[in-house]
């Protein structure tokens, strides 16, 4: 923050707004499978959600929202959750990425409904981190 | 010169607007596009979308299935890309880290 005088409204409402975003962003990711959506789309939102904090609060107050190294841990996380998702269900015996062979115990057509579910809160994440990251890149630099 | 480049504008838009109305209808089942054989006769890939998304899948957003089943490596590209971008930004702009900022 460059300057002083803080304006109470705009950190007020910004503080207030971000939950609300975060929340339609989930809904987004999880209704993905049902309406238009899913993890680039939701994860995009829930960035936006966090820098709307770090513009309007200021880069010390959004760490206690969301800390300055979380965001390529989170982004690796991601990615590694997509990947986990396709290895286990090579590990059971399928191919690559071939949910119908996930350990869930639903009928295979369920199971990739599941699937489906779990890499895109994998792409989520990831969306979201490394925006996140790279915004924090950039304004440290 | 501005005289041209509205002309210009003018003349893409005109032909942007022509070739839409030559589009078929959308959820037109006699389209090409959803047809099952294409006119060579070898199967069209959105036929299947359209048949087997639900059956497949569970899923009802056709987008979905194809996105992150039967396309689904190649979102994990898109999503390693993505994570590359991240990585080249953090190793190009964060700075190194001093002595007297330790909370980096």
């Amino acid at each position: 923050m460059t300057q002083k005088d803080d304006n109470p409204i705009v950190s007020l409402v910004s503080r207030v707004v971000s939950p609300f975003i975060m929340l339609f962003a989930l809904y987004v990711i999880f209704h993905g499978h049902y309406s238009p959506g899913g993890g680039f789309q939701g994860g995009t939102m829930l960035a936006a959600a966090v820098m709307l904090v770090r513009l309007a609060a200021g880069r010390e107050i959004s760490q206690l929202q969301f800390k300055k190294s979380w965001g390529t841990l989170v982004g690796s996380a991601g990615v590694f959750i997509y990947f986990f998702t396709g290895f286990v269900a090579m590990l059971m015996g399928g191919n690559f990425l071939n949910y119908g062979f996930l350990p869930l115990g639903a009928e295979p057509a369920a199971t990739r409904g599941w699937g489906i579910l779990f890499i895109e809160i994998g792409v989520g994440l990831a969306v979201m981190g490394i925006l996140v990251a790279i915004y924090d890149d950039l304004l440290e630099g | 010169m501005k005289i041209v480049n509205y002309l210009i504008l003018a003349v893409f838009a005109g032909l942007m607007i022509v070739a839409s109305a030559g589009m078929p209808n959308r959820g037109d089942a006699n389209a090409q596009m959803n047809l099952e054989k294409s006119p060579v006769g070898s199967p069209v890939a959105a036929y299947y979308y359209i048949q087997n998304s639900k059956t497949d899948a569970h899923t009802d957003n056709m987008v979905t299935v194809i996105l992150a089943d039967w396309r689904g490596y190649d979102t994990l590209g898109e999503e390693t890309v993505i994570l590359t971008a991240g990585l080249i930004c953090f190793l190009l702009l964060r700075k190194r880290r001093s002595s007297d900022d330790s909370k980096g």
